[in-house]
């Protein structure tokens, strides 16, 4: 068993870690797709704006990245603090 | 062969695999009915969970919502992928880690209490009783319309497919029966979708389709299809008409009301490890994306097809005649539809051609067809003035444009949502054979969800109602008697809820994702993240959260959905621009923060909680998800 110190920083650096990818999540779904749309306006692809394509397909491409990349570090840090199965 | 023994050979033949898969895959172990013995590969439990999430909500009716909603409808494409992210993150590896059958197991572990436990088994039955509705009105619908048997005798054998692999099988039986399905509906989703891009856009990928030039016209298709669409005085498809606030709302309730629903949280007691858990997430959102990108593509072109079907020479030229319904080979998909009552033709104007356009009297048109069924003839007549000169204003408007637009009397051609994707190959023209796949596919989906929420039912039953309250001295083989026997009862009741649809099937997904998104999400995850949420306010946020979000549903759209009950419409909803369907992201904020302030105001958790929520947080030490 890991010592407790040890938990504490993994569990610390796996906070960060998840902050940092919720504001990732945030900002290509609810920020791109929605509220930032405006902004992107001017940025057209396929017959409409940049908006449009981050609502319907970017975000989507975005978690994906986001949870495999997410699943990546967790290993490492896993290793790291040596918490693994 | 005709179109109906294709139907029956290609449905046929998924059944005998998925009755193959439930003879292979019998569960011997509670462990196994559960949770599939804890050996299932993540690209495996992927594309289980997959098929486990993608319902015939999904399937049949999302790119028809999109189609003829445009750009405010991408909440879904955005709520029902981005929830994963949430779940990866903030729920299924500690919950793998905590190594047990059921949700409402941990809850009650968690927050060491009965009572905390049988509220979670409330929610728990409350959004998946409301979501197997929905499978099996999909079922019915699929079954009477390619096989040509009556929705309840659909109904039947449906149900009795379930009943042959789920309580065989328990999740082992379901889980593999789930791979087999989820390639069944993939393929039958895509093939037709890259058959209609190349038509449209000589681009073989749906998703690059949808943004690619049109072959017609040379300009790009979201372009042609905005034309269109505003010149029959539709809203625009790719310009933004719901409030932010309520858009933004609506994501996120169904974001977190995913990553809340208890039949896809189990998925992830399904895989041998903590850091399996974490990719299976991300497998599962491989297999999802690869049919939630090709729908956009599949609504839009959907709308296309179905507007130059019925206006083939450019909308200034007559459109098709209801004579040409009832003679054209290639329409005969009009008639079909119509007998389903899904689709409705009505020659309002009386001259034989067939006007599809936004004549801006829907809300009119209801409150006629209302009047005439009352049959008082003053309300009739007052109905039809009102109907009359909202229809004529909107005539003289179009007809600046379009001459012809000045002789029509109204819209004469109403699709429901549903028939998109199922009518899409005969709209296009497509081959019998695809026609037969999108019939197996819409199966799929449907059963494959059914079966996922009847698991959860039956354990929440049976584990953690009788094992966990009434009989916890009962033997493994008793319990896996009694899981058995709950999960046919839930089919007997599922089965009967299709044949009497309550009548609000159609709001399900408000009550379902709304209850998730307040109840469960917020009590997972403040048990996971805080060592500071105790007994009183998990189970007062839960509360709090649950009576909020369907007291609001309820105002909306009426007391237990009787419709005359209702105080208020989603067209004028209580607070702000917040439709009913998005409430569930403020009952969650609700629940967080009574939770909170509930948690503060009491005594902390126990030292032996303290030290579960420790231990849930590395995954160091975890075995195959057992009883005890």
């Amino acid at each position: 068993m890991a010592d407790k110190s040890s938990s504490n920083a993994y569990w610390a650096a796996n906070i960060r870690t998840i902050m940092i990818y919720l504001v990732v999540w945030f900002v290509c779904s609810f920020g791109f797709g929605i509220l930032l749309r405006p902004m992107l306006a001017g940025i057209k692809i396929g017959g409409t704006d940049l908006g449009f394509w981050f609502a319907q397909q970017g975000s989507i491409l975005v978690f994906l990245v986001l949870i495999f990349a997410y699943a990546a570090r967790m290993n490492k840090l896993d290793r790291q603090y040596g918490v693994e199965e | 062969m005709d179109q109906f023994t294709l139907n029956l050979l290609v449905v046929g033949a998924t059944f005998v695999l998925y009755f193959g898969i439930a003879i292979w895959a019998r569960a011997g172990s509670t462990a196994e009915f559960y949770a599939a013995g804890g050996g299932v590969h993540p690209i495996a439990n992927g594309m289980a969970t997959g098929a486990d999430w993608m319902s015939a909500a999904s399937f049949i009716s999302m790119a028809g919502i999109i189609a003829f909603g445009g750009y405010d409808t991408s909440a879904y494409l955005m709520g029902w992928t981005g929830g994963y992210v949430l779940l990866a993150m903030l729920l299924a590896p500690y919950l793998r880690k905590f190594g047990k059958f059921t949700v409402p197991e941990f809850i009650g572990d968690r927050f060491y209490s009965g009572s905390a436990r049988f509220i979670g088994v409330l929610c728990l039955l409350i959004i998946s009783i409301t979501y197997v509705i929905g499978q099996m009105s999909g079922v019915g619908v699929a079954f009477s319309r390619f096989l040509e048997v009556s929705n309840a005798t659909g109904l039947y054998i449906g149900a009795a497919v379930v009943f042959a692999y789920a309580v065989l099988g328990g999740m082992k039986g379901i889980t593999y029966t789930q791979v087999a399905q989820y390639i069944v509906l993939i393929i039958a989703y895509t093939i037709p979708a890259i058959f209609i891009s190349l038509q449209l856009t000589g681009n073989p990928i749906p998703a690059l389709g949808l943004f690619s030039n049109e072959v017609h016209t040379g300009q790009p298709l979201l372009q042609t299809l905005d034309q269109i669409v505003t010149d029959l005085g539709f809203k625009s498809y790719t310009e933004q008409s719901d409030t932010t606030l309520n858009m933004f709302l609506f994501t996120m309730s169904l974001m977190i009301g995913t990553a809340g629903l208890p039949h896809v949280i189990v998925r992830f007691f399904t895989v041998p490890k903590v850091s399996d858990a974490r990719s299976s997430a991300g497998w599962a959102l491989v297999f999802i994306a690869l049919l939630y990108l090709t729908a956009p593509a599949v609504a839009a072109m959907a709308r296309l097809n179905l507007i130059n079907t019925f206006y083939p020479n450019g909308l200034t030229s007559a459109p098709v005649s209801m004579a040409d319904v009832e003679t054209k080979e290639e329409l005969k998909w009009v008639k079909n539809w119509a007998t389903t009552g899904l689709l409705k033709v009505t020659d309002l104007n009386g001259d034989g051609l067939i006007q599809y356009y936004n004549d801006g009297a829907t809300a009119l048109a209801t409150k006629l067809a209302d009047a005439k069924k009352a049959g008082n003839e003053a309300a009739i007549a007052e109905a039809q003035a009102a109907f009359d000169a909202k229809v004529a204003e909107t005539a003289a408007k179009m007809a600046e444009k379009n001459p012809q637009a000045a002789d029509w009397k109204g819209n004469e051609l109403t699709v429901n949502n549903d028939i998109m994707v199922l009518a899409n190959p005969e709209i296009a023209n497509l081959p019998g054979w695809v026609i037969a796949l999108v019939a197996a596919g819409g199966l799929a989906a449907a059963l494959s969800t059914a079966a996922g929420l009847l698991m959860a039912i039956s354990s929440a039953v049976s584990h953690d109602l009788i094992k966990g309250q009434l009989n916890p001295g009962i033997s493994e083989k008793g319990e896996l008697l009694a899981a058995r026997i709950s999960m046919a009862v839930a089919i007997a009741v599922a089965t009967w809820l299709g044949l009497n649809p309550p009548g609000f099937a159609a709001q399900t997904v408000a009550l379902a994702f709304g209850v998730a998104a307040a109840t469960i999400f917020p009590a997972l995850m403040m048990g996971i993240f805080s060592k500071r949420i105790n007994a009183q306010g998990a189970i007062a946020g839960m509360l709090v959260g649950l009576i909020v979000t369907v007291v609001y549903i309820f105002l909306h759209k009426g007391w237990f959905f009787v419709a005359d009950t209702a105080s208020y419409s989603d067209s004028a909803p209580m607070i702000l621009s917040i439709k009913s369907t998005s409430f569930g992201a403020v009952g969650a904020l609700i629940n967080f923060i009574v939770a909170f302030a509930v948690s503060k105001a009491t005594a902390a958790p126990p030292a032996h909680v303290q030290d579960l929520v420790e231990s849930i947080r590395i995954p160091k030490g975890a075995g195959v998800a057992q009883s005890h």
